[in-house]
This record gives structure tokens, sequence and C-alpha cells, in this order.
């Protein structure tokens, strides 16, 4: 099929941006829609243009590296999978494509389509984490059950691959769906418990030092989020936060 | 020269770690504060190297590619880690892992590192599980275990199909403990382009911020390289796009000895290949064999219509069927190791059996597994004269529980439904066996030098088991290199700050900003992508999973010619100092030429089969793999003097004290 794209071109932080237009030609359905970067890509460097630059490492939708902002949709226009994961037979011949980056105040533009997520890992440094020492010294593993229920929800949260998507694509840039998950995992497990408060405090805290914001229940973010976390998460956060802060 | 020395500690197998552990130097807390370490990747290994190091009290300084440590390749490993807890009660042990992984691979690894690694595996589920991993529970709610191939008990842990991803994070939040309280400072979206070495030590290293284009020194005690494997070397891996052996290659340009280069796992669950701009390849777990049979079909007639769409796989009889794993070898049938299973579909399909378009794929059915939990379900509900529709649909939410995000992934990629038509899989590169040669405290021949994970060539020997690497990546980081690395750093408590203004870091950053304006000012004619495909068709047709003198000896001088092209007419876009992907790629693709090189001459020189590596003049008679202990049993490991056609091979003997050599067989 041949396609018309227009994606978003900025030399870098300064840079203001605009809009290109590229027309690619020949593309099979069976593509993967950054293999169709790729083809582009190379014969922009064959016509000695600059290439775009977009992220993307695993291509099997779990290092969260890659992004974009496609036809107005987080990963694209395919529901519970990353952008690497979208294949062209989702689109059809004569398409005209907008690809833009993850748009955030807290997403600055490096350069292109590739944005700078340290906020994320900021947020998770201020407590994404149990104080337990690495040392091996710790209790057989099987000595406290946990109930195949909480467990299973807890993993349904750590699926969170901290991709940015659900910021993307909230109206009020909010990061909740993205602290939801980790304070959940914890949350949902014994070994959580013993920091729960200060966690969720000191999280919360942190992303509103990033400038994402509030969160005002539209669910927009669970409908585009490659992984599925769902929002009930979200409302667990909040009755930790509430429990944490009285 | 020199020469190696394995440092394998005295004593009885059991108890070689423990008496090591006792007797070893130690840096007592203050002084840890002083010494600094460099942690290159942030992967499994790394990061739970950099959290353990730091929560020691060294000052650590670690860095990745990625924008952040969660995005380590370490992430899209699926299947499951191996640990000896015997929970399952099905008579497993320290020996017995440490025998079966021995015996995977093919005997062709150091028994002590491997015991070792039995030992502290056990340690690794309970680290994890204090950390809040998410393992897979039972109704009881303690923790479930599943089968990998080539061993018959159940010790594999995992955390649905994403159990890299949980360990990592497990591990990633470690390190964020360590990042809040400034024992660790990360360095996201930096490549590490050299070492510096100062007075035969590695004390610092080259690297790139990667969105500026600054080059930066770094100067460090000890410099701990973990930066996974080299199976892109292929092109097309199961690894990730920016997986390189450039860390790995530079050190060995420095004097680290790199090992057993040959030895690559060809994984043979994957999703097939389907056109010339295919970008990377996908694993689908090896737990699927748990619950897939692997199958073609028995007539070649069948082959070649559904090869051309005119039959569909659910049309053919059982009887028509070629359950070509479970035929050849009835002990382990589809849960045969990873060599042997990969093996067995390249011959049914160069013999023209293969089942789709390109002859280069084998189904792999969940049709009966289906039938088998359906039924077992309906039992449990008391559904009695379930229909088969019934039955299909509770198997298949056993399936989906199971497997559900794999089934996905297939889904999404080849459009169509593994629970109503069988799977296509071919094989493909997954891992690197062999890598930089280490001693028992995992440090190379360089002092200072140390190599963990994927990256160093240790406790796999010629075939990886499943599970088997996330269990080493964990143990070499949280439980063997912070001890051994003290043994080192012991005696540098003196030594003070490393200064980044000396002629030796003046030197190595000349030498990489030098190669950084060729590429720049070069102005070739063909991308980097191109040379990087014209070498893994090279590497995949020669050195692949079978291969012959004749092949490999074509395989070397067109590598070689490769790289000369490469190194006149490639074509870098854009300017130095701005993120600039391309230039990134080149200089791994550079890298890449020349590991290409050694790979292809070590696996000629190795006239043996064994594990991963299949030389077709060594075969038994029934089309085995015929090792040669009596010649072979060593870990080849190879000296860089300037070029890799010269490199210098060191033999390290393997000694089997504890167990026997004998033939690998899973009939
Ligand atoms: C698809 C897939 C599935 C797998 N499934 C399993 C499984 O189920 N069980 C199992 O045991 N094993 C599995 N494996 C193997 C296992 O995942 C890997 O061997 C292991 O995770 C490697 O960990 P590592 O820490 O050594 O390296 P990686 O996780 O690859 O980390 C490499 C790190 O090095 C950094 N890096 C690389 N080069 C540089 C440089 N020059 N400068 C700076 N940083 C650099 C990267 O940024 C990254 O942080 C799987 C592998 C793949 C590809
Ligand atoms: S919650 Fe979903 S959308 Fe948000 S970062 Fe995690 S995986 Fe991405
Ligand atoms: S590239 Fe890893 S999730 Fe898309």
């Amino acid at each position: 099929m041949n396609l018309t794209l227009k994606i978003w071109r900025q030399k870098g932080p300064q840079d203001k941006g605009r809009m290109v237009e590229y027309k690619v030609t020949d593309i099979s359905e069976h593509m993967s829609f950054l293999e169709m970067m790729d083809v582009l890509n190379e014969s922009l460097v064959a016509k000695d243009e600059e290439p775009i630059a977009f992220d993307h490492d695993c291509r099997e939708g779990i290092c969260g590296m890659c992004s974009l902002q496609i036809n107005g949709e987080a990963h694209g226009p395919d529901r519970g999978i990353t952008t690497c994961q979208l294949h062209m037979r989702m689109f059809k011949d004569g398409d005209t494509i907008y690809i833009e980056p993850f748009r955030a105040n807290a997403f600055p533009v490096i350069k292109d389509l590739v944005v700078d997520r340290m906020a994320f890992e900021r947020i998770q440094q201020a407590g994404g984490y149990i104080s337990v020492n690495t040392s091996g010294n710790t209790q057989d593993a099987n000595s406290i059950p946990i109930s195949k229920h909480n467990a299973d929800l807890s993993m349904d949260a750590a699926s969170c691959i901290g991709c940015g998507a659900c910021v993307a694509s909230c109206k009020n840039s909010s990061a909740m769906l993205f602290v939801a998950a980790k304070v959940s995992q914890f949350a949902l497990l014994p070994q959580g418990k013993v920091e729960a408060k200060d966690r969720v405090k000191n999280m919360v805290m942190q992303m509103d030092l990033e400038g994402f914001g509030n969160c005002t229940n539209t669910g927009a973010c669970e409908i585009e989020c490659p992984k599925g976390i769902s929002i009930e998460n979200i409302a667990r956060l909040n009755r930790e936060y509430l429990a944490a802060t009285i | 020269m020199t020469t190696l020395n394995s440092r394998i500690p005295e004593g009885p197998i059991k108890d070689k770690w423990t008496l090591y552990k006792d007797k070893i130097n130690l840096v007592n807390p203050a002084n840890k504060r002083n010494i600094d370490i460099i942690v290159i990747g942030t992967g499994l290994a790394g990061g739970s190297a950099a959290a353990t190091l730091a929560e020691l009290g060294y000052s650590v300084k670690a860095f990745a590619y990625q924008d952040s440590p969660r995005r380590a390749h370490s992430i899209a490993a699926q299947g499951g880690i191996n640990a000896s807890k015997n929970y399952m009660g099905d008579g497993d042990s320290n020996y017995r892992l440490f025998y079966d992984t021995v015996k995977g691979g093919d005997y062709r690894s150091r028994e002590a590192n491997v015991y070792r690694l039995a030992e502290v595996s056990g340690n690794i589920i309970d680290q994890c599980v204090a950390q809040g991993v998410p393992f897979a529970r039972d109704y009881g709610g303690l923790l479930d275990n599943r089968s990998f191939g080539g061993v018959l008990v159940s010790r594999t842990f995992y955390a649905k199909g994403q159990t890299g991803q949980q360990l990592l994070l497990g591990a990633y939040s470690a390190m964020n403990r360590q990042i809040a309280r400034g024992k660790i400072e990360m360095f996201n979206r930096h490549e590490m382009l050299d070492v510096v070495k100062i007075d035969g030590k590695a004390r610092g290293i080259i690297a790139r911020d990667l969105i500026t284009g600054e080059i930066e020194r770094h100067s460090a005690h000890a410099v701990v390289i973990a930066t996974g494997g080299y199976g892109n070397v292929y092109f097309l891996s199961t690894n990730a796009m920016g997986s390189n052996a450039t860390a790995a290659w530079k050190i060995h340009k420095k004097g680290a000895f790199f090992a057993n280069p040959c030895f690559t796992q060809i994984h043979p669950t994957c999703i097939p290949r389907s056109g010339d701009y295919q970008s990377k390849l996908t694993l689908m777990s090896e737990s699927l064999r748990n619950d897939g049979r692997i199958w073609v079909p028995a007539k070649i007639e069948d082959a070649q219509a559904i090869q051309q769409k005119k039959l569909k796989p659910i049309q053919i009889a059982e009887e028509n069927r070629d359950y070509f794993l479970e035929r050849r070898y009835p002990a382990f049938g589809n849960l045969v190791p990873r060599d042997v299973a990969s093996r067995a579909a390249k011959e049914r399909c160069d013999a023209g059996f293969g089942v789709n378009a390109t002859g280069e794929a084998v189904y792999l059915d969940f049709a009966a597994a289906i039938k088998r939990y359906g039924t077992e379900q309906a039992k449990i509900h008391g559904i009695n004269n379930a229909s088969t529709e019934k039955i299909t649909e509770l198997g298949a939410a056993v399936i989906e529980e199971k497997y559900g995000n794999l089934f996905q992934m297939y889904e999404k990629i080849i459009d169509e439904n593994p629970y109503k038509t069988p799977m296509m899989i071919y094989p493909a590169t997954h891992y690197t066996m062999g890598g930089v040669w280490v001693d028992y405290n995992l440090m190379t021949t360089v002092p200072g030098l140390y190599c963990i994970g994927e990256a160093n060539f240790s406790d796999h020997g010629a075939n990886r088991l499943g599970a088997s690497a996330l269990m080493q990546g964990l143990a070499d980081g949280y439980f063997v290199l912070p001890y051994t690395i003290g043994d080192y750093l012991a005696d540098d408590i003196r030594t003070g700050k490393i200064k980044i203004d000396s002629p030796e870091f003046d030197e190595a950053e000349k030498s990489v900003k030098d190669q950084l304006n060729f590429f720049i000012n070069n102005k070739g004619t063909h991308t980097v992508d191109y040379y990087h495909k014209r070498l893994g068709q090279v590497m995949w047709d020669k050195v692949g999973m079978a291969r012959n003198e004749k092949g490999l000896k074509e395989a070397i001088t067109e590598i070689q010619e490769i790289r000369e092209d490469f190194w006149k007419n490639v074509k870098v876009p854009g300017s130095l100092n701005e993120f600039n992907q391309e230039l990134e790629k080149a200089g791994r693709v550079a890298d890449f030429l020349e590991l290409g090189e050694l790979f292809a001459k070590d696996a000629l020189e190795r006239e043996e089969s064994c594990g991963g590596h299949f030389r077709e003049e060594h075969i038994t008679d029934d089309g085995e793999a015929k090792r040669d202990d009596a010649n072979f049993a060593y870990v080849a490991a190879w000296e860089y003097t300037g070029k890799p056609s010269e490199a210098i091979l060191h033999k390290e003997q393997l000694e089997f004290k504890d167990i026997e050599l004998k033939t690998r067989s899973y009939k």
C-alpha cells in the first residue's frame, strides 16, 4: 500500500518543531509500524536527509521504550498493544497517518518523536520499592502464603511498562495510572504493607512536583494503556492515600 | 602473555563456595565509601549488582543506553527462572540442578561455577519474593512451578509470561532505593565506548551521552561489564534492536579474552520471518512446549499443499501428522533441550516438510492440551457429558490463564488465532553462551575488570537450559560478584580517587572521538543497516544451525570483505553533538563485523559437535551431535592481537570430577 505520513520534526528541545509530509510506497500489510518507519528512514538516509528519531528497543511490547501518538492515539489505533506491536494491516492504501511524540509538560521533546520520561524515574525513586536488602538473608519464599487472588491482582498491576501512554492520552496529563500501578502492586502484598503509607505519600508528592495534572477520572488512560492496567488501581491508590494522610 | 588461571578454590564441590567466602578479603564499611565501581548495563546482572554493591556501601556509577534501567532486554524474558527449591517434592536438589545444567551444556562448562549457581539459586527466589516480585501462586497461596526443556523436574518459577519483566523490576526497585539515597549515580542514555586501563588495571571508561553527544570520562577502582549477549551479530534475533557487543568487544581489544564465541543458542520456538523488511524476531516462550505439540505433515504432498495455502493444518488427520520430537526422542518428547529441538525442526524443513510459504516453519499445536484441560475442568466443575464446545471453552480458558499474553502477541503479529489453529514457529538466534572469559571471581583477564550476566561465558557451556539465564544474571549480581569483588578491592583502600586527567584517559578518549569523527565525515554510499543485514545473512547461512569447514572458511573471507567495504563506504548522517541513532548503530555494527569473524574462526577451530555448535562433519550415525571429549573438552579463550584473524587461542582445560562425561541422550 501507499501512504502519506505527516510526522513531527523537531531538531532539539529549543526548536519549535513542525509537521512534515512524507510519502511511502509498497508497504506490506505484514510489516510492523516501526518497520515501516525503518523503510522510510533508510530512504531518507539514501537521499542525504536526516532520519526521523524515535524511541524503540525490544520491539515486542515489553520494554516500554517505544511511544508515538498515531492519528491522535497513544500507541495507535489498535488496543492492548504498544506502537512496536502495531501492524500495517490496521491501515489501508491511501491513508494519511499523523505521527507525533507523546505530549505532556512533564515529557519534554528531546528530538523529533523522542521524549524525556525522567519524571517517571524520579517518581519510582521516591518510593517504588520495598526496603529490603539484597543480602540473601531473607526468609524462605514460601513462609508467607499469599492468596492467589491478591498475587494475581498484584501481578496485573505490576505489568505496567512505564511507557507513558496514560499521560499522553489524558487531557490533564495525569500520571495517576502509572503511579497507581506501582502502589497497588505493593499494597496487595504483605511484604509491601510495612512502608505502604510512606510509599504512597512520597510517590504522589513527587508526581505533583513533576508537573503532571490532576486525575478527573475520565478513564482515557485505561483505554489507551497497552497493558490493560485497570483504573481500579487508581481507586486503590486513592484509598491508600487517604489512609496514609489521615 | 597472559595465562589463564580460573582460580577455582580447593575442596569438595559442595563446600568450595562456603569455604572460599570464609577466607576471602573484605573491605571494611568505612573504606567502601571511598571506593568507586562502574557498572555498565542495568539488566538483571548489572541492575542486581549495582543495587547490592551500593547497599554494601560502595559508590556506584551505573550506565545504560536506554532511558531507564527498567528497559534492559532482561525485561523481555518470558518463561521463568530456575531454582532448586524442591517445592514440588519431585526430587530436586542443588546437585540435580548442577547436573542438569552441566549435561544440558553438553559438558563444556566449569563445574565449580555451575555448582555455585545451583547453590545460590534458592536464595534468589527468597530475595525476589521479599522485594515484592509477584510470582505465580497456587490456590493454597504457595509458589507455583512449571517445567522447562532438558529436565525431568518442575523447578521453574514464573510470573505469567513476564518473568524477566518482574525480576528486572525487582532489581530496578532495589536500584531506585539506592539512587534515592545517592549511593548509585545513574547514567541513562549513555553508551560506554571504551575501557581505560592504568598500570594494567581497569580504572575507568569513556562514554557518550546519547542525548547531547558529549564524550565523558568516568573513573573507578573497578569496572563491571553487564551488557548482555551478542546475538544481534545475526542481525535478526530475539534480542532488542539496541542489544550489542560493543562494551564486550572493546574490552576484548584491551586485553580481556573472549571465550567460545561460537556457542550460540538458536531457539526453536520463534515466530517465523515474513519479509525482507523484518527488523527482529519474536520468541514464543519455551514454556509453551509444556503443552504444545510440535509437528509437520508426514506426507510431502500435504506439506506442499499447505505451503501453497491449499490445505489447512486442522484438515490433516492425526495419523498423517509427524510429531517428530516425540518420534525421535520418546523420553523427553517436546521438552528436549533447545539445540536438539531446533536442529530437528531444521531437518524436517530442509527435507521439504515446512508449513508456511517459505517452507521455514513447523507447527506448535495446543489442540490436545485444550482438550485435556477442558475435560479435567469439566470434571472439577461437575459437568457431566460436557459438549465438545464446552470442553474446548474450558480448556482454552486454562491455556489463556497460562500463556494468554504470548497468544495475544502471536495473534497480533501473524493475524491468526492460535487457540483455533496451530502456531507456526521456526528457530531463531536467541542467546549467546560464549562471551568474555572470566575466572571463578567473575574477573576477566584484565585486573579490576569484571564481566557478569549473558556477557560472560561462564555457566552454560555449549547450550543453555531454559530459565537459567535469569538465574545466572541474578546469581552473579546479587550473590557472587558483591563478594568476589571485595577480594580485589581490599588492595585499593589507600589508592584514593582515580584521576581522569591522565594520558591513559586522553588516549582512550582520542581513539573514541577519532572513530566517531570518521563515521560522520565518511559520507559513503550505504547505510549501516545495509552492512548489518549482509553480515547477518552470512552468519545465518554459514555460521548458523549447522556449520562445516567449507562454509566457515567462506564466511571468514566474506565477513572480511564486508568489513572492508563498511570502512570505505558506510554512510552516517547527522552530526556528533546531537541525538544520532545512526551513529550509535555504526559503532555497534563495526564491532559485530569483527566479532563475527572471530565467531567463525572459533567454530572452524572446534572440530566437534556440541550443544549449539553443530559441525556437519561430526555427527553420529543417527544424525546426532558427536562430541570429542579427548580433544575439545576445553574453553577456547581468544586473545586479541590486532585483528580477529590473528587472535591467539588459549585453552582452559575442563575437568569433570563430580559428573561423569557422557554422551548426552534425550531418547
Ligand atoms: C525474548 C527473550 C526471552 C528470554 N526468556 C528467558 C527466560 O524465560 N528465562 C531465562 O532464564 N532467560 C531468558 N532469556 C535470556 C535472558 O533474558 C538474558 O540472557 C538475560 O536477561 C540477560 O541479562 P543481562 O543482565 O546479562 O543483560 P541485559 O538485560 O541484556 O542488559 C544489558 C544492559 O547493558 C546495557 N548496555 C549494553 N551495551 C551498553 C554500552 N555499550 N554502554 C552502556 N550500557 C550498555 C543495556 O542498556 C542494558 O542495561 C530470554 C531472552 C530473550 C531475548
Ligand atoms: S499504566 Fe499503562 S499506559 Fe501508563 S505507563 Fe503503565 S503501561 Fe504505560
Ligand atoms: S519497543 Fe519495547 S515496548 Fe515497544
